[in-house]
């Protein structure tokens, strides 16, 4: 344990550091206007959330190899030290190797889902009957802003690059990603924002309470918690950002001979769609943040009315990230359900070309919808009805990838194992929530239940029973791969079955009660929806438990599963043409790739070939010609 | 469904979808319909599941039936399914319906939302404009003069004649709030800085909650008020008793504490933030009176309610209680509340 080498202990001082010098900043700040320099409480949070975490990663040794070069010190370009892990210690140290941070977003966003869902289950025990029994309203405002962002945050968008950081260099036939290092920084940026979110419970006055949209100038006035949001926040995006660089340049100039763009797998499209939509869209909520932060911090007046600023900019700024972030949330598990039923059907993806368009369409129309959040916000009247065509209009995209799927399905033969049930189960749901989605673009029926539980109902339905469904469908599908093992498929179909049926009994009725009149976040309610939310609420913990489930089989599975072979599920793709788990530069020898990634029921076709196995080109690429049913 | 496997799936989508649509225009959704904005929004609503219903219906057959046909059966795990890449014919089909059919849908909420939005006919009665002030939290609702008879009436609950145009003026002292009756369908954001507006005619006599739909602090869900729909003499009536005081002038103490009574448990809405056991009131939004106002003088009674900044209770902060029912509030009504939180906690 030396406080001089790169790793945990150093952290913690880098992190004590960055503490010390927030301090320092703040009186010499003061002393040099001419105030008390002594120690205003709220003044030095503000700056040691920005210093200690920069502290923190510089101890932890994300920036030794840029220091080393910018100092001009020897840099080692050759060394793999920090490539592949030995033991599990080596998951909790920088690591380049795009396999290990793979492992490591997607095991620490699975423990944040956790600890959301942990939250989420208060929330519902509190809203089991009306009136105040477990928590306070102040209590109870932090939960479920909590849940919200730590599930949006730390959850379902670093789950998906995860993934992909895992599977995506193997499938296009890379030895790693484009930035290895930069893939490392990416992933220990996250970790700061969220301890952040949890530490805020420990703020006085309380977590930030304004829910996970931050409003202002109910942000602008809250309590000092907020702030851990508001600089949480940009260190998710700048993760995400930097990760979604990492994915464009890897995707571009990475791909194995013979790949061209309508030969790559669509999970590789997806995320070539998502990594576009990132890089536009996040700068817009790190703008939103620092606005508020900067009124609350500096004495703005960005959101202060009496002093001129415009209350509605926040939102108009906040939603033009957070609209596309609704399709960072879903066009990769658009990608992993594309890999899942092509393989499990044994059938080629219908309409290939229109699939990976159809993202692209979703990217570019993503980004006209933003104002359909703010029908009743006050907004001018005019913008109204060109958003609310835009956003029905993002239904005939998301539609054509629906039907395409189900034309995949047809006359295949269905494997229906765990990873097809959920791809299934997201098949349904998500149809559910693109038709509630097109209802609320209708502007008389959205101004009715905007703000309501039927808001509620509809984005879980769009994030549980879609983003979440693929997320379970992707990791059970990856595991052998991932692991060297396999799940216990029993458990897996139990998990799928009683969250399935707990999730439907869980937010359906929440439509009900939304058109009836409930609002969303309240403490309390009205006497009349008291039957339903009990009823929900005892839904909700069958959900939760069935999570229970889900942990158990991964980590049993992971430490005593049966050896999994290479490719289990007789896969085209490249990732599975090597053995479980990859080796350490993922190739002995780099593919050729020479067809169409799903292939399946053409005589002799293979995606790619490796040195010295026989090059067959009887495969058409795919997509070409229409066979014809 | 050996033979005629989609001859089958659309027999049972048909079905289906009947059954789903029967099933969507029987279900009780709404809230009781007290506008008739609330009313074109039900017809809207009608016809989003006309439509909607058979989009599912289609997309599950499709699901079921491959699964029940074509699931792999023993000796089947090798096979694979037949090449076929596309049909662009198909795809343009699917492009081009859902497209349509979305266009449609469109086209009608545009017309319900221009009928819900317009100003009545100039033959119709005179259409009321109400002033709506949100504060944390707490309704504030301001009658004109012409209405109110010469001078304009604020009141913290909301009483509309039935059959007249509404307009609601919205503004926001704080934060961003939402007025919304559900049983009206209508709602907008109370935004500081700007007015917003909604009108909506009230076409059923009763009493419905009004709430707040945006999330604005600590006391969000008990930001709640009551609008009462009355006949147009009714409503003249209780204009024209709205500017007397709740006690009248040398009322007994006892007298004026039971006004105050019902001024705290009532419209101005004390209950729904404070604890007050002899009112049975539980609300924990602010601080307990039975404990915080023990041994306080009128002075200081008076001034906890007009100026609630001047002395806050420990672990609470400042601007929570609203400010104004210095405003609120006539003299009278304030001297009755004064008098009942005296008796109610010594």
């Amino acid at each position: 344990m030396s406080l001089r080498a790169p790793g945990l202990p150093r952290a913690g001082l880098g992190a004590l550091i960055g503490v010390g010098l927030a301090y320092a900043i703040t009186v010499v700040a003061r002393a040099l206007y001419g105030w008390d320099p002594v120690v205003d409480g709220e003044a030095v949070l503000q700056v040691a959330l920005i210093g200690a975490p920069f502290g923190f990663l510089i101890g932890l040794g994300a920036f030794d190899y840029w220091f080393y070069w910018a100092a001009g010190r020897k840099t080692r370009p050759e060394d793999h030290s920090s490539h592949g892990a030995h033991s599990w210690k080596d998951y909790f140290r920088v690591n380049t190797d795009h396999k290990v941070i793979g492992i490591q977003y997607t095991v620490h966003s699975f423990f944040f889902l956790l600890v959301g869902g942990m939250f989420a289950m208060l929330v519902r025990a509190e809203l089991a009957e009306p009136g105040m029994q477990f928590v306070n309203p102040n209590a109870y405002n932090g939960l479920f802003s909590v849940h919200a962002s730590i599930l949006i945050f730390l959850f379902i968008i670093p789950v998906f690059a995860g993934l992909a950081n895992y599977v995506l260099p193997l499938m296009i036939g890379a030895p790693d990603m484009a930035f290895p290092r930069l893939n490392a920084l990416s992933f220990w940026m996250l970790p700061m924002a969220g301890i952040m979110f949890l530490l805020s419970f420990l703020a006085p006055g309380g977590s930030f309470a304004t829910g996970w949209t931050a409003y202002a100038p109910l942000s602008v006035d809250a309590p000092i918690g907020q702030v851990f949001f508001t600089i949480g926040v940009q260190f998710a995006g700048a993760s995400s950002i930097a990760t979604a660089l990492n994915f464009l340049v890897t995707i571009i100039t990475m791909r194995a001979p013979g790949m061209s763009f309508f030969r790559m797998p669509l999970l590789v499209w997806a995320n070539f769609s998502t990594s576009l939509l990132v890089v536009i869209a996040t700068p817009f909520i790190a703008a939103s943040q620092f606005m508020v932060l900067l009124d609350r911090a500096l004495g703005f007046s960005f959101f202060d009315a009496a002093k001129g600023g415009d209350v509605l900019m926040y939102q108009h700024v906040f939603w033009f990230y957070s609209h596309p972030a609704v399709y960072i949330m879903m066009l990769p598990g658009f990608g992993i359900i594309s890999e899942i039923l092509a393989v499990k059907a044994r059938k080629p993806i219908f309409g290939y070309r229109m699939m990976a368009f159809s993202l692209l369409a979703i990217v570019v129309l993503g980004f006209t919808v933003w104002a359909h959040h703010m029908f009743v916000s006050g907004m001018q009247e005019w913008i109204r009805v060109p958003m609310m065509i835009t956003t029905a209009v993002i239904a005939v995209p998301t539609g054509i990838k629906i039907f395409s799927w189900l034309a995949t399905l047809w006359r295949g033969v269905l494997h229906l194992d765990t990873p097809m049930l959920f791809a299934l189960g997201f098949l349904t749901m998500f149809t559910l929530g693109g038709i509630s989605g097109v209802s609320l673009a209708l502007i008389p029926f959205d101004i009715h239940v905007s703000d309501t539980y039927y808001i509620v109902a509809h984005i879980h339905y769009v994030l549980f029973g879609g983003s979440l469904f693929t997320i379970f469908a992707g990791v059970y599908y990856w595991f052998p791969k991932m692991t060297g093992r396999m799940f216990d498929e029993r458990l897996g179909k139990w998990h799928f079955w009683t969250t399935f049926i707990g999730f439907n009994l869980t937010f359906g009725p929440m439509h009900l009660i939304g058109i009836q009149g409930m609002p969303r976040r309240v403490a309390d309610y009205s006497q009349q929806f008291a039957t339903w939310n009990l009823f929900i609420s005892c839904a909700s913990f069958v959900v939760g438990l069935s999570t229970l489930l889900f942990v158990y089989n991964m980590v049993v599975s992971w430490r005593a599963g049966a050896r999994a072979p290479a490719n289990p599920w007789r896969a085209m793709t490249l990732e599975w043409q090597v053995s479980s788990p990859p080796p350490i530069f993922n190739f002995d020898t780099i593919p050729t790739v020479v067809g169409g990634p799903y292939e399946y029921g053409v005589p002799g076709a293979v995606h790619g070939v490796f040195k010295g196995a026989e090059v067959k080109t009887t495969a058409a690429p795919a997509g070409a010609a229409p066979a014809g049913d | 469904m050996r033979g005629r496997p989609v001859l089958v799936m659309v027999i049972a989508g048909v079905v289906a979808s009947a059954i789903g649509i029967a099933l969507g225009l029987t279900i009780h959704w709404f809230p009781t319909e007290a506008s008739t904005q609330l009313g074109d929004i039900k017809t809207l609503y009608d016809v989003i599941i006309i439509v909607s219903v058979p989009v599912f219906v289609l997309v599950m057959t499709v699901v079921i039936g491959a699964v029940v046909r074509f699931r792999m059966r023993p000796g089947q795990e090798d096979q694979d399914g037949p090449p076929i890449h596309g049909n662009t014919k198909l795809e343009v089909l699917w492009t081009a319906v859902p497209a349509a059919l979305i266009l449609g849908l469109c086209a009608y909420s545009y017309v319900v939302l221009r009928d819900a939005e317009r100003a009545p006919a100039a033959t119709a009665p005179k259409e009321i404009n109400i002033a709506v002030k949100g504060q944390q939290f707490a309704w504030t609702f301001t009658y004109p003069k012409d209405v109110a008879g010469g001078k304009a009436l604020s009141t913290t609950e909301l009483v509309l004649p039935e059959g007249r145009s509404v307009k609601f003026d919205i503004n926001s002292e704080d934060v961003l709030h939402d007025f919304w009756v559900p049983e009206f369908g209508m709602k907008i954001d109370a935004v500081p800085g700007i007015t917003t507006h909604y009108r909506i005619t009230p076409n059923r006599l009763g009493t419905y909650p009004v709430v707040c739909a945006e999330l604005c602090g600590l006391g969000h869900s008990v930001m709640r008020s009551t609008v009462h729909v009355v006949t147009e003499p009714q409503f003249k009536k209780w204009l024209g008793g709205q500017n007397k005081p709740a006690a009248p002038q040398g009322a007994s103490p006892a007298q004026l504490a039971a006004a105050g009574k019902q001024i705290f448990t009532g419209a101005s809405g004390c209950s729904g933030c404070h604890t007050l056991s002899d009112a049975g009131a539980t609300g924990q939004i602010g601080p307990n009176l039975d404990q915080v106002l023990k041994g306080q003088s009128d002075a200081m009674l008076h001034q906890d309610i007009v100026d609630p900044n001047a002395a806050i209770a420990k672990g609470y902060g400042p601007n929570i209680m609203p400010q104004n029912f210095g405003q609120t509030l006539s003299e009278s009504d304030l001297n009755a509340l004064v008098a009942y939180l005296k008796e109610a906690t010594q």
